[in-house]
């Protein structure tokens, strides 16, 4: 381990011991594989309750791009590596922010918006 | 021992402000990670749009009348090989290993350009169909969504090319290998952000 690497932190991906290798992206591929054939099953199949498909196909997704960050981009929590993880946590929290307040807004927009054919009549 | 004890005990509890910059290694691979963050973001603002609009299809064909699944789970498979066949052409840069490099990276071209094919013919059959971007403003956020992240993948294969080009002029120079190492990232970001497309676009089409 070199002592340069220890003292500045580590880019995303960087893998000077070549800790990871082939082996992390081959076992990154038979999750990220099982992850995915476990949605489309989850899409079309009719085991599983209905209503509860979306959160599960949720839950599928994020779970795979956890893997992809984990074996792919070789993001963790090491020491190291704190700059790469914080801004990672920074940008799902905007992602989150984003995708979650667009919709909650939109739907009580929605919610509070007169009928169109109400509004038509006012409007003569 | 571990690197968070080494790091509390060694000589290399020297606070933050006194070891000086990093190496341009760490300072361009943040910087790209940063850049990456900030697209994501992007693609977000795209995601929470097309959420919103995917019930108004103003009298239009809906995602479910739409996508073939079938036709989804390949593209798919195309980008994840192509993420891994990246991942060990990286690993060929690391051992300065020419031709592994070469055949490593040019499956990932290849794959690359059996993706966008794939979703070139789907938008051209969907044009066809009457079902383009200008009929509904389902169809206007589904365009831009996969459109954008398309044009990404675009992107990255002229980047590739350019990059191939480069390492067989150059050979593998800090800088090149920088460069190619950069290119690895955006190519496994866009990977990720095509899981969220085939989730909420295509799998969540009710």
């Amino acid at each position: 381990m070199d002592m340069q690497v220890q003292a500045e932190g580590q880019a995303p991906g960087v893998d000077p011991h070549e800790r990871h290798g082939a082996r992390s992206y081959l076992i990154g591929l038979a999750y990220a594989l099982t992850l995915t054939l476990a949605s489309f099953w989850a899409a079309s199949t009719s085991l599983v309750y209905a209503p509860a498909v979306p959160i599960l196909l949720a839950t599928l997704a994020i779970a795979q791009m956890g893997v992809h960050v984990a074996f792919f981009l070789h993001i963790s929590t090491a020491p190291d590596q704190a700059n790469n993880f914080l801004a990672l946590a920074f940008g799902v929290f905007v992602t989150a922010l984003i995708v979650f307040g667009s919709l909650l807004i939109m739907a009580n927009l929605n919610h509070h918006m007169m009928p169109m054919d109400e509004l038509m009549k006012m409007q003569r | 021992m571990s690197a968070g004890e080494q790091a509390l005990t060694g000589t290399l509890a020297v606070p933050l402000s006194l070891r000086g910059p990093a190496s341009v290694r760490v300072v361009a691979g943040f910087g790209f990670w940063l850049f990456l963050l900030s697209d994501i973001i992007i693609f977000a603002a795209l995601f929470a749009s097309y959420a919103v609009l995917s019930g108004s299809t103003a009298g239009g064909p809906n995602a479910a009348e739409l996508f073939d699944k079938r036709h989804v789970f390949l593209e798919t498979l195309c980008l994840l090989a192509s993420s891994v066949t990246c991942g060990f052409g990286t690993l060929a840069i690391y051992r300065s290993d020419a031709r592994a490099m070469y055949f490593w990276m040019g499956m990932t071209f290849l794959l690359g350009l059996c993706f966008l094919t794939m979703e070139g013919r789907e938008f051209a059959s969907l044009v066809a169909a009457g079902a383009g971007p200008s009929h509904s403003a389902f169809l206007s956020a589904f365009f831009t969504l996969v459109g954008t992240h398309g044009l990404h993948v675009t992107l990255g294969l002229v980047w590739l090319v350019v990059m191939l080009l480069q390492v067989s002029t150059l050979g593998f120079h800090p800088m090149v290998g920088r460069r190619f190492f950069c290119f690895g990232l955006f190519w496994h970001a866009l990977d990720i952000v095509w899981i969220g497309v085939f989730t909420i676009v295509y799998l969540g089409a009710k």
